[in-house]
């Protein structure tokens, strides 16, 4: 495949209250039709949008929460979480919902998308990318 | 802009899609399969209720080529296929079905 390049999507903002999360989700899920290679990284309080059992009934907003799980479908099923920044937070993974993808190489045997990585090893992945885009 | 159904006036959009997710109802869906010029048969309608539960799991109306896949997926291969699907819904099987679901455009249609 000619000139696939290394994309990363980095949310760093709650999911409601400000539009950047689901206008995140929204690129990405456009961006996906370029069959590019799409990770998203997820620290400081953008760690709350992949948290579990999300209502928004009372701010009378979408929860789109339950989209992160069709990434998968979109063949994006990489979903960097920083551990320290749910650790500040007082969450952990068992916090975050189950998003998973089915491995084409691998008899689409079903895989977790999301993986807790330090700040250290976010560093290294930002690093590795040919391009970044912050929300 | 709107569609007329049972009296009722529903509106929608410049290319058609309703406003409002609630106001779809089965008669709607036949008036808007109408005026895309397809007759509604029970392949049509495995696809737009396909699409419907998709929409009620994930909040998004897939674009095509993840509907398709959905669709192999779901139904087989002699159905989740470009052929099969561009036959029931020639200007777009996510477009035209999406419309006639009550759902917004597809996200990640370019």
């Amino acid at each position: 495949m000619p000139d696939v390049k290394k994309f990363l999507y980095v949310n760093r903002k709650a999911p409601y209250g400000t539009i950047y999360a689901l206008e995140s989700l929204e690129v990405v899920l456009i961006g996906a039709a370029f069959e590019q290679d799409v990770s998203l990284a997820f620290l400081d309080d953008g760690v709350f949008q992949l948290t579990k059992g999300q209502n928004t009934e009372g701010i009378g907003v979408k929860n789109f929460s339950p989209t992160f799980r069709a990434l998968g479908d979109y063949e994006v099923t990489k979903l960097f979480v920083e551990r320290e920044s749910l650790e500040e937070r007082g969450l952990t993974e068992a916090d975050l919902q189950e998003i998973t993808y089915e491995d084409e190489d691998d008899d689409w045997a079903e895989k977790p998308s999301i993986r807790v990585v330090s700040r250290a090893e976010m560093a290294e992945i930002m690093a590795d990318q040919d391009v970044v885009l912050s929300f | 802009m709107s569609y007329q159904v049972n009296g009722h006036t529903i509106e929608h959009d410049e290319e058609g899609y309703i406003t409002n997710l609630s106001d779809w109802s089965i008669e709607l869906a036949n008036e808007i399969a109408r005026t895309e010029n397809i007759e509604m048969t029970d392949e049509h309608w495995e696809v737009v209720n396909f699409l419907r539960q998709y929409y009620e799991e994930y909040q998004i109306a897939p674009a095509v080529r993840v509907l398709i896949k959905a669709i192999k997926k779901s139904m087989g291969p002699e159905k989740g296929n470009n052929k099969y699907m561009y036959e029931l819904f020639p200007y777009g099987p996510a477009k035209q079905a999406c419309k006639i679901a009550g759902l917004p455009k597809p996200t990640g249609c370019v």
